[in-house]
This record gives structure tokens, C-alpha cells and sequence, in this order.
């Protein structure tokens, strides 16, 4: 497999914003459940 | 470059989740309950151990093949090993034989850790020579952050799979591994090398030589030969084996310390793991401007007197003070991990930081064990001689803070390389 030598620009841009989305949606579902059952160690 | 090696790094970073685990798979026969025949939790918590054991080695086996063979052969092959661990795991514990899952996730998955955690981090040095730290930070984040995803998700699969008569690891192993693998797939097709002598746009190379920061290279072989590698896997060890024990027992600590519930002590799991993560980015970025010197002065003194504290704030019921106290302390163990990559790039140079980094990790291979059995078994003597389980943690946190302080002096005795241990022009050329 070749391994790309080129920054992401221009066109590349929208794959790198698709990229980061890719890897923020599971991330963003994690700490929301996270941070709801975070809620519970200070509800006394 | 970063969204790719987050790819790698959230899926791996599922192995501080494993834990979640252990309940169920201690009740594969008995369903609701623990009968004789099922596996004992001590039993089940050394597949974790092998796990990071097989990652510190792999990674120092194989470090001078990820570094030859480049991030993306590196990266597909960590995704086939980790996901394929998780798959035969699976196999495992569908058959319920423990030596299977052993071989699974401890063996094959964590070589897929330990190849998946060295595989971009010199790529990302190479990419950011003017930030390594905030380069290093951001991809080692995706392993502190790794449990976010995998502990919510292998419980919402377990109670999906899970029926009157049955407790569904299995199959939650199984399709973990296809999505993870699937994830980390995507992370492989992206990444990029830079181009040789690649720099971003109006970056100088510093010509100014700084004391702890060389421009040249020393190679694997003599980089291990050196104290100053030496020193840096005594800080490493001491760090982790400082944060490691109790993150593990993090659960069951507040609980008897404080009384909470089940979900609450998961909430203060969570929120550590929160702070793992974002102290991984924020403190290696932190040691670009402070030095990387520097930022461990501050993780192993702060870190002292934090841990000196805590019985304090346990004993005073101050629960805000108690979960901040051990965020910090948390943010720090992460940090620990992603800022000593630039520390090895500034010692040793770019050449062979990712083998020299692979090396390094058998550090926490060596605190993956030391750590809990030190806070297990110091936890368990005093409980034994009659210590109420409440005040049962004081002992080891004060022995915590003493690490942390042997930790300062290993940082402190850290000097630049000698010369002879420098590559030659020829050897350079060679690579």
C-alpha cells in the first residue's frame, strides 16, 4: 500500500472534515453518557 | 494526519474499558449470579494484565518494523490483530475457555495495542516539528478517551444480547471487533507521511542549540545504551504505576470511601477517564512552551502532594475536593504518557523516536503489573490486620506520593546525550 506524501488542502480539506467527523460522532456519543452518569456522583 | 491516528487510538484505547467485562463474564454459567464453575474475577483481571504486558513487548519488538514499513501497514496490521483478538476472545468465551480469551485479547490483542499505539506517533512528529508535544498529545488522547466509547458501548450491547438464559459477551466481543475494525481501517486509508524535509509553512528550524533538545539522531540500539533512556523508563514506570493501581480500583475506592452508589462511582470512572484524556493533549501541549523537563517537575510534585492529601479529603467527606484532586492527578497520568514521545524526539532525535518510544513502553508493561498488585495487595493486608475498609487506602496513596517523589529525582538526573552515542552522517544516510 502507498502512503500519501501530500498535506490535506484544497479539495483534500473536505475529506479531512469528514474525517474528523467520522471520528467525533462516537466520541461526542460517549462523553454525553459519561458526563449524565457523572451527574449522579454529585446529586446527594 | 490526526483524525487517523485518533482512528487507532479510541478503538485500542478500549482496553481501559475491559473491565466492564468482568461482571458478566464472571456469570456466564450461573447468569445472575457467581456459582462454581465460572471464572473468578482475579482470574479474568489477568487478561488485562497480559494485554499490556503483550503491549509493552510488542511494541519494543516491533518498533523498527512500524518505522520501516510506515503508519499505514502498521495501522492495518494493528486493526487485524486487535480486532482479531477481540474476535477469537469471543470464541473464547462462546466455548467458555479461559485459555482462548487469554490467547485472544491478551495475546493477540495486545500485540494489535502495542503495534496500534507506536504506529503514528513518529509520523505525527515528523508532521508538527515546530508543536511534537500538541502532535504527540492529540493521538495519544484518542487512548485515554477510548473508554468513553468502549464502556458505554460494551454494556449497551451486552443488555442487548443478553437474555434470561444467557449473558451476551460473546457476541458483543464479536461485533466490537468488526466495528472497531471497520473504524480502524478508515484510520489506515487516510493517514499520510510528509514528504522528506517536509515543514509547515514558515517554520524555522531552530539553530540555536538548546540544552535538552539535540538536532541530530541516536539510533535504537545505542539510544537503549544510554542512562538517560534509562531514566526516562524509571519516569515513565513510576508515573504509571502511580496512576495505574488506582484507576483500576477507582470504582470500588469512592464507594467505600464515600458510600455512593453503583452509578455514581461509574459517573467518577467516567469523569477520570475525561481527565486522562484531556490532560494527554493539554499537558504535552503544555511541554512545547514549559520543556518537557519542566512539565514532569510539576506532574511528579503536584502529583506528590495530591496524593498526600487525599486520605485528608476522605476523611473530611470533601467529595468535590476528593474527585478534583484525583482529575488532576488523572490528567497527569495521561499527560505522563503523551508528553514522553517529544521527550524521546528531544533526547534522541526523529530518526528512530517511534522504535526508541517502543522500547520505552516496556515501562508499562512492567507498572501494568506492578501497579495493581501493589495497591491490591497493600489494600488487602491492611483490611486483613483489621483497618476499616474506609481508611484502607491511606497507606497506599501515601506510598503513591513517595513513587512520585523517587520519580522527581529520575526526571532530575535526566542530562543530554553524550556524543558517542550520536549516529554518523553514514549511518543517517543509511536509514
Amino acid at each position: 500500500m502507498q502512503t500519501d506524501t501530500t498535506p490535506a488542502t484544497g479539495s483534500n480539506m473536505v475529506a479531512l472534515v469528514l474525517a474528523w467527523i467520522w471520528v467525533g460522532i462516537p466520541l461526542l456519543w460517549g462523553l454525553s453518557i459519561t458526563v449524565r452518569n457523572a451527574g449522579a456522583l454529585f446529586a446527594k | 494526519m490526526p483524525p487517523a491516528a485518533l482512528c487507532i487510538h479510541l478503538c485500542i484505547g478500549q482496553a481501559y474499558a475491559f473491565s466492564v467485562f468482568n461482571k458478566p463474564m464472571s456469570q456466564l454459567i450461573g447468569i445472575t449470579d457467581h456459582v462454581p464453575g465460572d471464572w473468578s474475577i482475579p482470574d479474568l483481571g489477568w487478561i488485562f494484565s497480559l494485554a499490556i504486558v503483550c503491549l509493552g513487548l510488542s511494541a519494543a519488538f516491533l518498533g523498527r518494523w512500524v518505522e520501516a514499513v510506515g503508519p499505514r501497514k502498521a495501522m492495518f496490521a494493528a486493526a487485524c490483530l486487535f480486532c482479531g483478538g477481540l474476535i477469537v476472545a469471543g470464541g473464547g468465551v462462546a466455548i467458555h475457555n479461559l485459555p482462548i480469551v487469554y490467547l485472544g485479547y491478551g495475546v493477540i490483542g495486545g500485540c494489535g495495542l502495542g503495534i496500534g499505539y507506536i504506529s503514528p506517533v513518529s509520523t505525527l512528529i515528523k508532521w508538527f516539528p515546530d508543536r511534537p508535544g500538541l502532535a504527540t498529545g492529540t493521538a495519544i488522547m484518542g487512548f485515554g478517551g477510548g473508554a468513553l466509547i468502549g464502556a458505554p458501548l460494551a454494556v449497551t450491547l451486552i443488555k442487548d444480547y443478553s437474555s434470561a438464559t444467557y449473558v451476551g459477551v460473546a457476541p458483543t466481543m464479536v461485533t466490537m471487533g468488526i466495528l472497531y475494525f471497520i473504524y480502524m481501517v478508515v484510520g489506515a486509508l487516510i493517514v499520510r507521511v510528509p514528504a522528506p524535509g517536509w515543514k509547515p509553512a514558515g517554520y524555522v528550524i531552530p539553530t540555536t542549540p538548546q540544552k535538552l533538545v539535540t538536532t541530530r539522531n541516536v539510533l535504537r540500539n545505542e539510544a537503549v545504551k544510554t542512562p538517560q533512556f534509562w531514566l526516562l523508563w524509571g519516569v515513565l514506570f513510576l508515573n504509571v504505576t502511580a496512576g495505574i493501581g488506582v484507576l483500576g480500583q477507582a470504582s470500588l475506592m469512592i464507594q467505600e470511601m464515600f458510600g455512593v452508589t453503583v452509578a455514581a462511582a461509574a459517573g467518577f470512572v467516567g469523569l477520570l477517564s475525561i481527565f486522562n484524556m484531556l490532560g494527554r493533549v493539554f499537558w504535552a501541549s503544555s511541554s512545547d512552551y514549559l520543556g518537557r523537563k519542566n512539565t514532569y517537575f510539576i506532574f511528579f510534585a503536584l502529583g506528590a502532594v495530591l496524593y498526600a492529601l487525599v486520605p485528608t479529603f476522605g476523611h473530611l467527606q470533601a467529595i468535590v475536593l476528593f474527585v478534583l484532586a484525583y482529575g488532576i492527578i488523572l490528567s497527569m497520568y495521561g499527560g505522563g504518557f503523551a508528553t514522553v514521545p517529544a521527550y524521546l524526539r528531544d533526547l534522541f532525535g526523529t530518526a528512530e523516536v517511534g522504535a526508541i518510544h517502543g522500547v520505552l513502553l516496556t515501562a508499562w508493561a512492567a507498572a501494568g503489573v506492578a501497579g495493581p498488585v501493589l495497591v491490591n495487595y497493600i489494600r488487602e493486608y491492611q483490611i486483613n490486620h483489621g483497618v476499616a475498609k474506609a481508611d484502607a487506602y491511606s497507606v497506599t496513596m501515601y506510598i503513591m506520593a513517595v513513587l512520585l517523589v523517587v520519580g522527581f529525582i529520575c526526571n532530575y538526573l535526566v542530562t543530554p546525550v553524550k556524543e558517542q552515542f550520536y549516529a554518523t552522517n553514514l549511518q543517517e544516510a543509511a536509514l
